[in-house]
C-alpha cells in the first residue's frame, strides 16, 4: 500500500512541528477534515472517515533526534519508519522492544495512534508501557508536550497512553520518546507441536505457570513457538524445562512474521480473549495467530457479527482490520460518553479523522 | 467554596453510610488533616468512610449537586500532599472497601477494592507463587486505590514496571456520580486508554472504586548483591556499567554515607560502612541469572568495589531490602527533620547533580542524605533541617526545590513516583509549557468540568472548562460566585 489519496484528499507533507500547526489551525477554522497518515499501511483500519480533506503526512518528521544511549531513551520523530529507528538504535546495541506489522513502511506515528506493539508485548510490555514522551499537535494547532525523557515520571496527566491507540482522533503525533532495551545476547525460537485446540492452551497456559521468563510466546494452528533470549546458559536451561511440555523443534525467527503472513485476501480480525479462553477462541478460526498475553489475530469471512457477539460476551472484544459493512469496533462498553467528552475537548470541530474511530469519534 | 457544609448535607450524607460511617466533629476530622507529608494541613468539613460502591457514587451525587469539593483518600501515606483535604470539602476515606473480590490464577488476575493494601494482593497470591509487582516502600500501609492515583512505583520497577503497567480495568465514579468501566480483562479494549489517564491522575478524574490487576508469576530465583564504595560517583559509574553490559536487573538502589548510618541506626542492617553503596538485584531462570550476576560482580570490582556480599538466604535478603526501604523513615535517628524529594533525571546525569546537590548542601551548611532509584535515574535526596532554629525550615525547602530545578534542567522530572499534588504544583510551570498543561487541563474538563474531584492539586491553577486558552474570559460560574479562581 502507498501513501495515496484514497479519499479523494489533498496531501501535505509538513516538514517540521510548526508547519503542522499550521496546516491544522488552517483546516479546522475552514472546516476541513485531516487524516494523519505515516506509511499507509493501516489506513484501512478503523471505519472510514466521514468527511476527508486533506491527508496529511509526517513523512518528512523523519529524524531520530536524540539516541542517548547511555540512558536507553530515544526522541525520534512521528515519520520514521520502525526499521529505521531499530536500525540506528542497533548501532549501540540497543531496541525498541516491539515486533510491529510491516516495519520496513510503518512508522513511529502509525504503530503508536493504531497500538500495534506485536508479539514481544509478553516480555516488554506494550507501546504504552515504552512511550515516556509525546508531542502532539491538536486541531486547533496547539503544539503540548507530555511526560519527558526519563523513565520514571508521573508529573502530569499521561497523555503519551492517550494518543496511543487513538487513531489521530485526538492529535497528530509528531514526536515521541522511549525507554529502550539491550539487544539481546542471544535468542532462540523453539516450536512444540500441538494435538488440538485444548492441547494449545494447555501447553501455553503451563508455560506462562511455569518460572521461565520467554520473551514472546504465540499459537498458530498446530504450534506453540516460544521465543527465548538472554545467556546461552539461561536459554539451554529454560529450553530443557520446556520438554516437560512437549516436543520441542529449534525454528527460526521467520515463525514470528506468521501473524502478518495472514494479510492476504479475506478480512482480518483482531480479538482479544483472556489466555484461558485461547482454546475456545480458535475454535472460530481455520487461520490464526494468538499471542499469550490474550491477543488474536485471524482471517474471518464468516458472520463477523456473530462472532464480535461471542467474544464479547466472552469478557473480550473484536476488532476489524479492514473495511467490511460492519462497525470495525464493536462496544467500547459505557465509557463511551466520558471519550466522546475527551474528544470534543481535544478536537471539538471533528477536524481529525472525523468517525473513524469508536462510537463514531 | 462552601466555607462548611450544610447540617442538611450532613444529613444527606449520614443517610447514605449510617451513623457510623460519617466523621463531623472537629476532633475526629483532625485524623484527616494530611496525608504522609504533614507540613501541609487542612481540616475537611466532613468525612465519609463508604462501605460500597453504591455509597460512593450517592456520595459523590451530592457533591455534585452541591458543588462540594471532595477529595478521596485511601491510607494516607502519600508523600505530596495529594490527600490533603480541601478546605470545605468532604474526605472520601475508601479504607472500608478492602476486599478482595477475585483471584484468577490462570490468567494471572486479581480484582481489588481500592482500600486492599498493597502487600495483601501479594499475601494473597503467594502460596501459588504469584506476586503484585508494584513494591513502593509503604506497602506493607498503603492502599491499591492510593496506587493508582499516584502510579506508585518501588524499587523493582525498573524491571516490572509501574502501578499503570499493572492496572488492566477500573471501576470509576466519575465527579458526577456516574459509573463508568475503563479497560477490562483482556488487554486493548476498544476506545481510548482512559485507564492510562486516570491512573496517576491524583485523584482528580474520579475515583476508583474496584481495579483489576494484573499478578506476575515469582521469578524462579532471586540474587540481591550488596557493593561497597568509595564514593556515590563510583558507584553511580557501575550502575552505567551494568547497563551499559545489556543487564536489565529487577532493581538496582544507591544509598550514600548519611543515609546508610541513619538505616543502620534504625534497623541494623549491617550494611558497610561506605561512601556509597550499592544494592542490585537479580531475578528470573537460575541458570541466566547465576551467570548475569558474575558479570555485576566483575562490573562493580572494576568500578572500585571494595566489599561485595551476596545475600545468601531469603532472611539476608529480607534485611538487607528493610534497610533500604526504612532508609526515609530512619531520617528520624539522625535529625529532627527533613524532606523527602523525588526528582527523576537522565541517570548519566547522577553524577553531576550529586556533585552540584554537595556543593548546595556546602552553601547552606544543610546535610543532604541520598537514596536513589539508581536504575532509572530517580532521586531520593533528604534535606535534613532542625525546624527550631530560626530559618532552617525555609532554607531546607529552597534547598530541596532547587534540586528539582536541577533536576528539570537535566531534562528530568520533578517527581518519579510521589506525585505532585499539593506541594509541586507550582513546579509544574517550570516543567512544562502553558500548552501543555492547558491540553492535560482538557481532560480534565471532559472528565470534572466542575471540578471537584481534587481541584486544588496537580495543577498550578486550575482551567475553568468554558475558558477559552490564552485569553481571560469569566467563566459563568465564576460570576454566579459559585466557583473561584485558585
Amino acid at each position: 500500500m502507498s501513501v495515496g489519496n484514497q479519499f479523494g484528499a489533498t496531501l501535505v507533507e509538513p516538514v517540521d512541528e510548526n508547519e503542522t500547526a499550521a496546516i491544522l489551525r488552517d483546516a479546522n477554522e475552514t472546516g476541513r477534515a485531516v487524516i494523519p497518515t505515516g506509511g499507509g499501511t493501516k489506513l484501512d483500519w478503523g471505519n472510514p472517515p466521514r468527511r476527508a480533506d486533506v491527508m496529511l503526512s509526517t513523512r518528512h518528521l523523519n529524524r531520530v533526534l536524540e539516541h542517548a544511549w547511555a540512558d536507553l531513551t530515544v526522541t525520534v520523530e512521528a515519520g520514521c519508519t520502525v526499521a529505521e529507528l531499530q536500525s540506528t538504535l542497533a548501532q549501540h546495541g540497543q531496541r525498541l522492544a516491539i515486533d510491529p506489522l510491516w516495519p520496513e513502511r510503518a512508522t513511529i506515528g502509525g504503530i503508536l495512534a493504531t497500538n500495534d506493539s506485536g508479539s514481544l508485548r509478553l516480555g516488554y510490555g506494550a507501546l504504552r508501557d515504552l512511550i515516556i514522551g509525546i508531542t502532539l499537535v491538536l486541531a486547533d494547532g496547539t503544539i503540548a508536550k507530555s511526560g519527558g525523557k526519563v523513565v520514571k515520571n508521573v508529573a502530569g496527566y499521561d497523555l503519551p497512553k492517550l494518543a496511543t491507540g487513538g487513531f489521530g482522533t485526538l492529535g497528530v503525533i509528531t514526536r515521541a520518546v522511549f525507554r529502550l532495551h539491550p539487544l539481546p545476547r542471544n535468542t532462540r525460537t523453539l516450536t512444540i507441536a500441538v494435538d488440538g485446540a485444548d492441547a494449545m492452551q494447555r501447553v501455553i497456559l503451563a508455560i506462562l505457570n511455569a518460572q521461565l521468563a520467554p520473551a514472546a510466546v504465540q499459537a498458530r494452528n498446530g504450534n506453540v513457538d516460544i521465543l527465548l533470549e538472554g545467556t546461552l546458559d539461561g536459554i539451554a536451561a529454560q529450553q530443557a524445562a520446556l520438554k516437560e511440555f512437549g516436543e520441542v523443534r529449534e525454528g527460526s525467527l521467520e515463525v514470528w512474521k506468521a501473524r502478518e503472513e495472514l494479510w492476504g485476501e479475506g478480512t482480518i480480525v483482531k480479538f482479544t480473549i483472556l489466555p484461558s479462553r485461547i482454546a475456545a477462541a480458535s475454535a472460530f478460526f481455520s487461520r490464526f495467530v494468538i499471542q499469550a498475553t490474550g491477543i488474536g489475530y485471524a482471517r474471518f469471512d464468516a458472520d463477523l457479527a456473530r462472532l464480535r457477539t461471542a467474544m464479547e460476551q466472552d469478557g473480550g472484544s473484536l476488532v476489524i482490520l479492514g473495511r467490511t459493512k460492519l462497525d470495525a469496533w464493536g462496544s467500547p462498553g459505557d465509557a463511551l460518553p466520558l471519550m466522546r467528552a475527551v474528544k470534543s475537548q481535544f478536537d471539538p470541530k471533528g477536524t481529525l479523522n472525523p468517525g473513524r474511530f469508536v462510537g463514531g469519534i | 467554596m462552601n466555607p462548611k457544609t450544610a447540617p442538611e448535607t450532613l444529613d444527606q450524607l449520614r443517610g447514605i453510610l449510617g451513623p457510623h460511617g460519617l466523621i463531623s466533629s472537629s476532633e475526629e476530622l483532625r485524623t484527616y488533616e494530611c496525608d504522609g507529608l504533614t507540613n501541609f494541613r487542612v481540616i475537611p468539613s466532613a468525612v465519609v468512610l463508604p462501605d460500597s460502591t453504591e455509597q460512593v457514587q450517592a456520595v459523590v451525587r451530592v457533591c455534585h449537586r452541591e458543588r462540594i469539593p471532595f477529595v478521596a483518600r485511601g491510607s494516607g501515606t502519600g508523600l505530596s500532599g495529594g490527600a490533603l483535604p480541601v478546605a470545605g470539602g468532604i474526605v472520601i476515606c475508601l479504607a472500608r472497601m478492602k476486599r478482595i473480590l477475585e483471584v484468577d490464577l490462570p490468567n494471572a488476575r486479581v480484582v481489588v477494592e481500592p482500600g486492599v493494601i498493597n502487600l495483601d494482593v501479594t499475601g494473597r497470591v503467594a502460596s501459588a507463587n504469584y506476586f503484585y509487582a508494584p513494591d513502593p516502600s509503604s506497602q506493607s500501609v498503603c492502599s491499591i486505590g492510593g496506587n493508582v492515583a499516584e502510579n506508585s512505583g518501588g524499587a523493582h520497577c525498573l524491571k516490572y514496571g509501574f502501578t499503570t503497567t499493572h492496572v488492566l480495568g477500573l471501576e470509576v465514579v466519575l465527579p458526577d456520580g456516574s459509573l463508568v468501566n475503563f479497560g477490562g480483562l483482556t488487554l486493548d479494549t476498544p476506545g481510548y486508554d482512559l485507564a492510562g489517564v486516570f491512573v496517576g491522575s491524583e485523584g482528580t478524574l474520579g475515583i476508583a472504586t474496584k481495579i483489576t490487576l494484573r499478578i506476575v508469576k515469582r521469578p524462579e530465583c532471586v540474587r540481591t548483591l550488596l557493593a561497597a564504595f568509595h564514593s556515590p560517583t563510583e558507584a553511580g559509574s557501575a550502575v552505567s556499567g551494568i547497563i551499559a553490559a545489556g543487564m536489565l536487573p529487577a532493581a538496582i538502589e544507591m544509598m550514600d554515607n548519611l543515609a546508610i548510618q541513619a538505616a543502620e541506626a534504625a534497623v541494623h542492617a549491617n550494611y558497610p560502612d561506605c561512601g556509597g553503596l550499592l544494592l542490585v538485584e537479580l531475578d528470573g531462570p537460575v541458570a541466566e541469572v547465576d551467570a548475569l550476576m558474575a558479570h555485576v560482580d566483575e562490573i562493580c570490582r572494576q568500578h572500585g568495589a571494595w566489599e561485595i556480599r551476596v545475600a545468601q538466604s531469603e532472611e539476608e535478603r529480607a534485611l538487607v531490602w528493610k534497610g533500604r526501604k526504612a532508609a526515609f523513615a530512619a531520617m528520624g535517628r539522625i535529625s529532627p527533620n527533613y524532606i523527602v524529594q523525588d526528582g527523576v533525571i537522565p541517570r548519566t546525569s547522577l553524577p553531576q547533580i550529586l556533585s552540584e546537590i554537595d556543593q548546595l548542601s556546602t552553601e547552606t551548611g544543610l546535610r543532604v542524605a541520598n537514596v536513589f532509584h539508581a536504575g532509572d535515574g530517580n532521586l531520593h535526596p533528604l534535606v535534613l533541617y532542625d525546624r527550631r532554629i530560626a530559618g532552617q525550615e525555609k532554607a531546607a525547602e529552597r534547598l530541596s526545590e532547587r534540586i528539582l530545578e536541577l533536576c528539570i534542567e537535566k531534562g528530568g522530572s520533578i517527581t518519579g513516583e510521589h506525585g505532585v499534588g499539593e506541594e509541586k504544583k507550582h513546579m509544574m510551570s517550570k516543567m512544562f509549557a502553558e500548552p501543555d498543561l492547558d491540553t492535560m487541563q482538557r481532560v480534565r474538563c471532559a472528565f470534572d468540568p466542575f471540578q471537584l474531584s481534587n481541584p486544588t492539586k496537580v495543577f498550578p491553577r486550575t482551567r475553568l472548562c468554558g475558558e477559552k486558552p490564552g485569553e481571560y474570559v469569566p467563566h459563568p460560574l465564576e460570576l454566579a460566585g459559585v466557583a473561584e479562581r485558585f
